[in-house]
């Protein structure tokens, strides 16, 4: 370097004295040419001039390569210099960036007040929140309270409408009698035409209890109902009247037919008997011809069976007519049984039927008894008149057992025969008129008695024939009674509807009349009902709403409490949150300082650590210590930046070496030959590079190698402090050489310091704001 | 500060070139003009420059604390 320096300082100096110097040797050497020497020397000169005049260009040319400010000097001072410049090394190089103090990480402090400030508006949704939910139970107090009174007005109109419906009820049950045929029977008195109004109107009645507590839509059902009901009965009553009237019909007719049947058998028999009787009294009486004798007989004999058949064909065919008249009976005793009032036409018909039936039957059934009778007497007489005949034959026989018997013989009797024949006639006749005179005698008696016999059986059938008279007459009149009873029901039953309509139009007005006063003391019984319970309500609803009252005021009281105590925790959080945003930007803050330490370059300061250090300031600006540590930084630091430990060591071993050969120079001694003398010792002087310094210093170890050799051993250590307090003590040039390293030192050492301390501090503060889990 | 001392030695070793060269220059031109090129002149005026520088430099060298300035040149 030293050779390139003189080679450049000739240069410079060739170049700075320009023209008048660079002249004069050619001139010189023109002189010298021009003096006359010969063309060697001459050339000789011209050679060397143009050597020297190449060598310092060439020199200018490298030296202004190696300094950019003497070339910048060159430029300035020559002309077209700069191109020749421009044309041989290159352009001139760029001014050296100068760096402009860039702002540190602001941006990580203002990450962290967003961050609390996000913090802090999350506090104002939860205050939101818990209006809202102080604003929620109020409503639903305010639903019960609303939904509290609603219940009881309901039951109060409901017995108001259940009175009325009931009087309704009864009004409609009452006012449809007229149309209702009282469902009496024929003995039932006109009072239980009311009774049987009261049933529908009770059921009407137990009806309306039962739907008053339906709508009031409801209340036309029951009449409907009770219509629907009569209408119904109606209809039975009709379905069974047609059935009665059709059984009746069906046993009228057959009992009928077969009471005809009866009839005509009995008539038959009677004839029967008539015709028997009649050809037996005609055979008794008749002296005819014996041929017609026993024709006679032989019809006889027929009538006679004829009767007989006759007979028992009228006995059966009145078996069955009685049979048929019993049913028919019975049918009637049902459908009187069944009490409908329209049957009653008709059973009334029905039962004449049957009397007529039943004394026509008598009356033939007298008749064939009375014609029976008159047979048997003819009969008896026949039998008689025979019983005589064959006594007389006998006896006949007896007095003239010769004369068989026979009336044809007669002409073939003798005398004695016939004298015989004739006493006997005689005495039979004698007997006979005998007889007869006992019988004339007997006659009476036997007419007395027969009469008397008679007299008892015409007294029987007299006093049978006025029973069945009486009977029959009974049951006319009862029949009669009965139609009687019927048209006198009916007018009746008319007047009693008419009664019963001007009853019902009186008890519908005094109904009316009585339902109004009951309506009135019903609604002024309802009133205070109400009035009572609306009273009761209304405490109950006070009490209740005070209750709410007291417990939301609790409620209200214990949240607000609560809140004020979450309030205050989260105050406290947001404070021991401030506390360690505050930390955290200090300890941020102190990072960024650190990291300006490092971000020194080889040869380069760091970065001025005054934004750094400001930021430590605003970061800790409420800590004193803190402050005061900021603060303490030297303001050199501040300005220009600390140079790296290993840019001071790399520059270490430049200040060794200089502090080597300047190790003679001091205040007194400090000549050039001094100097020359310093470099020779420094040549020649070995030390060790590196010895271990000693715990303390004696005088022997305040010589400059030695110094120099504990700094170095130290700083290869990495203990600069070591190795600036060991320069400390070197003394004279070697000193003044070592200054600006030892200023450098001591500013980074102070620096770094300082920034220790900041960052411990940091992170105890660091530590101590941070919350326990 | 290190730089300082090779900067002086810059300018030392600049100063003394000029000088001698100077020096060197003046006694030669006396010689040549004066001395009726006489070598003495020019040894002489090359060893005054020399002396010069020398003086200069140990000035420098031993006044530390004197700074250098530099004129600047408006342009």
């Amino acid at each position: 370097m030293l050779r390139v320096c003189l080679k450049g300082a000739n240069a410079a100096a060739r170049q700075c004295l320009c023209g008048k110097v660079a002249a004069h040797p050619l001139q010189h050497c023109r002189r010298y040419t021009s003096a006359g020497d010969s063309g060697v020397s001459a050339g000789k000169i011209v050679a060397a001039s143009l050597l020297t005049v190449g060598g310092g260009l060439g020199g200018t040319i490298l030296y202004a390569n190696w300094d950019p400010k003497f070339r910048s000097n060159v430029e300035k001072t020559v002309p077209y210099s700069d191109q020749v410049f421009g044309m041989t090394i290159g352009p001139p190089p760029p001014p050296p960036v100068i760096p402009i103090p860039k702002k540190p990480a602001k941006v990580e402090p203002l990450q962290i007040s967003s961050v609390s400030e996000a913090t802090k508006e999350s506090k104002q949704p939860k205050k939101e929140k818990k209006a809202k939910e102080a604003a929620a139970p109020e409503k639903p107090p305010a639903v019960e309270e609303a939904a509290a009174p609603s219940p009881p007005p309901p039951p109060p109109p409901q017995t108001i409408e259940e009175a009325s419906a009931e009087a309704a009820h009864i009004l409609s049950a009452i006012g449809e009698v007229p149309s209702v045929p009282a469902p009496g029977t024929s003995d039932q008195t006109p009072a239980e035409a009311a009774p049987p109004a009261a049933p529908p109107a009770e059921a009407a009645a137990g009806e309306c209890h039962e739907c008053a507590h339906h709508e009031p839509a409801l209340k036309e059902r029951p009449a409907e109902e009770v219509t629907a009901l009569l209408a119904a009965k109606d209809k039975a009553e009709q379905d069974t009247l047609a059935s009665l009237s059709s059984t009746l019909d069906e046993t009228l007719g057959s009992s009928a037919n077969v009471t005809m049947a009866a009839i005509g058998a009995q008539e038959a028999a009677l004839s029967a008997i008539a015709v028997h009787t009649q050809k037996l009294k005609e055979a008794m009486d008749a002296e005819g011809a014996p041929d017609k004798k026993s024709a006679q007989w032989r019809a006889l004999e027929e009538a006679l069976d004829q009767r007989s058949r006759s007979v028992d064909e009228a006995g059966a065919a009145l078996l069955r007519a009685k049979d048929e008249l019993e049913k028919l009976k019975a049918v009637i005793n049902a459908a009187k049984d069944s009490k409908i009032d329209a049957a009653r036409p008709q059973v009334l018909a029905a039962e004449e039927n049957l009397h007529n039936m039943i004394v026509d039957l008598d009356k033939v059934v007298g008749k064939v008894q009375a014609a029976q009778s008159e047979a048997k007497i003819v009969s008896q007489y026949s039998e008689l008149v025979n019983e005589a005949k064959e006594q007389f034959q006998k006896e006949l026989d007896s007095i003239t057992p010769e004369i068989k018997a026979s009336w044809k013989g007669l002409g073939k009797l003798s005398t004695d025969d016939l004298n015989s024949l004739i006493a006997h006639a005689h005495r039979r006749i004698d007997q006979l008129n005998r007889e007869l005179a006992e019988q004339r005698v007997r006659e009476q008696i036997h007419i007395e008695t027969a009469l008397e016999q008679q007299k008892l059986e015409h007294q029987k059938a007299l006093e049978q024939a006025v029973v069945t008279a009486l009977e029959h007459n009974r049951e006319e009149m009862r029949l009669e009674q009965q139609k009687k009873v019927e048209e006198v029901r009916e007018v009746m039953e008319a007047e009693m509807r008419t009664q019963l309509r001007r009853q019902a139009a009186a008890h519908t007005d005094h109904l009316r009349d009585v339902l109004k006063v009951q309506e009135q003391e019903l609604r002024s019984e309802a009133d205070e009902t109400l009035k009572n319970k609306m009273q009761e309500q209304e405490t109950h609803y006070r009490r209740m709403t005070q209750e709410q009252l007291d417990a939301f005021t609790l409620d209200m009281n214990a949240a607000y409490a609560r809140l004020k105590g979450m309030e205050e925790s989260i105050d406290s959080h947001v404070i021991a949150e401030e506390e360690a945003r505050k930390a955290h930007q200090l300890w941020l803050s102190v990072e960024a300082l650190n990291y300006t330490l490092r971000t020194a370059g080889a040869d380069a300061p760091t970065e001025p650590l005054e934004s750094a250090a400001a930021a430590v300031r605003e970061s800790c600006s409420d800590n004193e210590f803190a402050q005061a540590l900021a603060s303490a930084l030297p303001a050199e630091s501040l300005k220009r930046g600390v140079y790296s430990e290993a840019s001071l060591r790399a520059r270490f071993s430049d200040v060794r070496h200089l502090a080597r050969r300047v190790a003679l120079i001091d205040e007194t001694r400090n000549s050039l030959y001094q100097y020359f003398l310093s470099y020779l010792q420094a040549v020649l002087l070995m030390e060790p590079q590196q010895v271990a310094p000693p715990a303390s210093l004696n005088a022997d170890d305040l010589d400059t190698f030695k110094l120099l050799s504990y700094a170095c051993y130290s700083m290869e250590r990495g203990d600069l402090e070591l190795a600036a307090k060991l320069l400390n003590q070197l003394r004279g040039e070697p000193r003044r050489v070592a200054q600006d390293w030892l200023n450098e030192a001591r500013l980074t050492l102070e620096t770094r310091q300082a920034v220790s301390l900041l960052s411990a501090y940091a992170n105890a503060v660091g530590l101590g704001t941070t919350q326990a889990p | 500060m290190e730089e300082e001392y090779g900067r002086k030695w810059d300018r030392c070793l600049a100063d003394s070139a000029v000088k001698i060269a100077t020096g060197l220059g003046v006694g030669i031109v006396l010689s040549v003009t004066l001395f009726k090129r006489r070598t003495w002149p020019v040894a002489f005026s090359a060893g005054m420059g020399l002396g010069m520088a020398y003086s200069n430099c140990q000035q420098d060298f031993r006044s530390p604390y004197l700074l250098h300035g530099h004129m600047v040149k408006d342009q």
